[in-house]
């Protein structure tokens, strides 16, 4: 069974529709990165996954169950077990960096709260911002924000994580911390599905890559097959031009 | 100058003083109830105002006309619209009771705007963030929401009660022995002007005045949390 099945996806905005019947599958613990021009509707798929967009026909599934996007109970469940990161971080800024990744433990789901902060302290050690508990999102770096971000993210055990374009919003100099965490996380058992700009590591980390564009995955391949050997047109000029860069 | 000093203890007798004090209160009462719903009530239109179920829409569309209608009309027509409205349906309410609920209405319309500017102010990422991470309604609002929108609805909100203060005189006219009455009844009864008016205008400075440094310090903890 596959972790997640998404299958004839339909989404947009009002009347305009960005998704156009995107099929695919994702086996847990799975890396897949999906890549393609901007408006191509990478991460409306993730907003639609996580249900920021009502999707407008299709079905996804995660561990079997169908996701009724338009009922309560399934919204719930399914972001206990999925959730995002997003491209412009979202942390509350009324929040310190401790009190963003313990509010959803705490509050929401009702867990004892010495427990959740020595988990926090720990999530917060490990992206490397263990000595920022106490400061507020703003008095911090992008990077430094998208790294609290992934703690948050890592703090609800999610079985299947999104990150949406996560090194976009970064100076280039702070890219590479960003990424040096997502990369310790590939490979532990948490399914992503990651929306990336950055080829070369998207191409390291991933152990599937789709190609989207218009609102279609027009190929799904291992890395090698995507960057070296791809089938599509459309594929050969993307890849193509990016790595002409 | 001389005639001042000379009616002073008369003036000051324990009588007079409990006067102006039970006037003093009304004053209170009316800004503080009327304000404190007002703020509760603009609440839920500002909030009823940007939710987007659509079969709240007439509800909506109620909520604005009612908002721009108590904007628009003076405060003193308010109070005796209340009080026509009210007598024949409620004998039983007291003039204060309904300067009071006067003070709500308008109060409620203008506090909501100020409340929907504040809601309005919050990025749309904040509220994104709490729903992927499951927040219902009720803990995006109360923790992620109003936390944020408070910095920018309280210093216009603090200014409109202190505002509401002084209006609150306007109640003088339905008869209620607020502040300004409670000073004109003294002057009528033969102390002078000076003496009379000059007290009320000291105690409305005492009433505001702390008013504004409550509300300034207030907004200093809200507008700076990242620096404590």
């Amino acid at each position: 069974m596959r972790h997640l099945d998404i299958a004839d996806l339909h989404a947009g905005y009002g009347s305009q529709q960005i998704l156009h019947g995107v099929s695919l599958s994702v086996d847990r613990g799975e890396v897949l990165s999906l890549i393609g021009p901007s408006g191509s509707g990478k991460s409306t798929l993730l907003r639609t996954l996580i249900g920021l967009t009502q999707p407008s026909a299709g079905t996804v599934s995660v561990g079997g169950e169908a996701v009724d996007y338009a009922r309560k109970a399934d919204l719930a469940r399914l972001r206990d077990r999925m959730t995002i990161v997003f491209q412009q971080y979202n942390l509350f800024q009324n929040m310190t960096v401790l009190g963003n990744v313990t509010v959803t433990p705490v509050k929401i789901r009702k867990r004892p709260a010495a427990e959740v902060e020595a988990r926090a302290r720990a999530l917060l050690d490990r992206v490397g911002m263990g000595d920022k508990c106490d400061a507020y999102p703003e008095n911090l770096s992008g990077g430094q924000q998208q790294r609290v971000a992934i703690a948050r993210a890592l703090a609800l055990d999610p079985e299947i994580l999104l990150l949406d374009e996560v090194t976009s919003a970064l100076d280039p100099e702070r890219v590479g911390e960003v990424l040096a965490v997502i990369r310790e996380l590939a490979g532990e058992g948490i399914t992503m599905l990651i929306v990336s700009h950055e080829m070369a590591f998207v191409r390291e980390v991933s152990t599937r890559v789709a190609m989207m564009d218009a609102g279609r995955v027009v190929e799904v391949g291992t890395p090698a097959q995507i960057f070296e050997n791809p089938t599509e047109a459309r594929t050969r000029d993307f890849t193509a031009r990016i790595f002409r860069h | 100058m001389d005639s001042v000093l000379a009616q002073a203890p008369a003036f000051f007798s324990a009588g007079n003083i409990a006067f102006v004090l039970a006037a003093l209160w009304r004053t209170i009462a009316m800004t503080a109830i009327g304000c404190s719903l007002g703020f509760v009530f603009g609440l839920g239109i500002a909030i009823l105002r940007r939710s987007t179920i659509g079969w709240l829409a007439p509800a909506r569309w109620l909520a604005a006309l009612y908002v721009e209608t108590f904007r628009r009309v003076p405060f003193l027509v308010i109070l005796i619209m209340a009080l026509f409205a009210l007598q024949p349906v409620a004998p039983q309410l007291s003039l204060l009771a309904i300067a009071t609920i006067a003070v709500t209405l308008v109060a409620t319309a203008f506090l909501s705007e100020t409340i929907r500017g504040g809601l309005d102010s919050v990025p749309r990422q904040q509220w994104e963030g709490a729903a992927a991470l499951n927040f219902g309604a009720w803990h995006t609002l109360v923790r992620v929401m109003l936390p944020q929108a408070m910095r920018v609805i309280l210093p216009p909100a603090s200014a409109f009660v202190v505002m509401f203060v002084k209006d609150t005189s306007l109640a003088s006219h339905l008869g209620v022995v607020e502040l300004t009455f409670s000073g004109k009844i003294l002057v009528n009864r033969g102390f002078s002007p000076v003496l009379g008016f000059g007290v009320i205008l000291v105690l409305y400075f005492a009433l505001s005045w702390p008013l504004s440094i409550a509300a300034a310090r207030l907004e200093k903890r809200l507008a700076a949390p990242r620096h404590r």
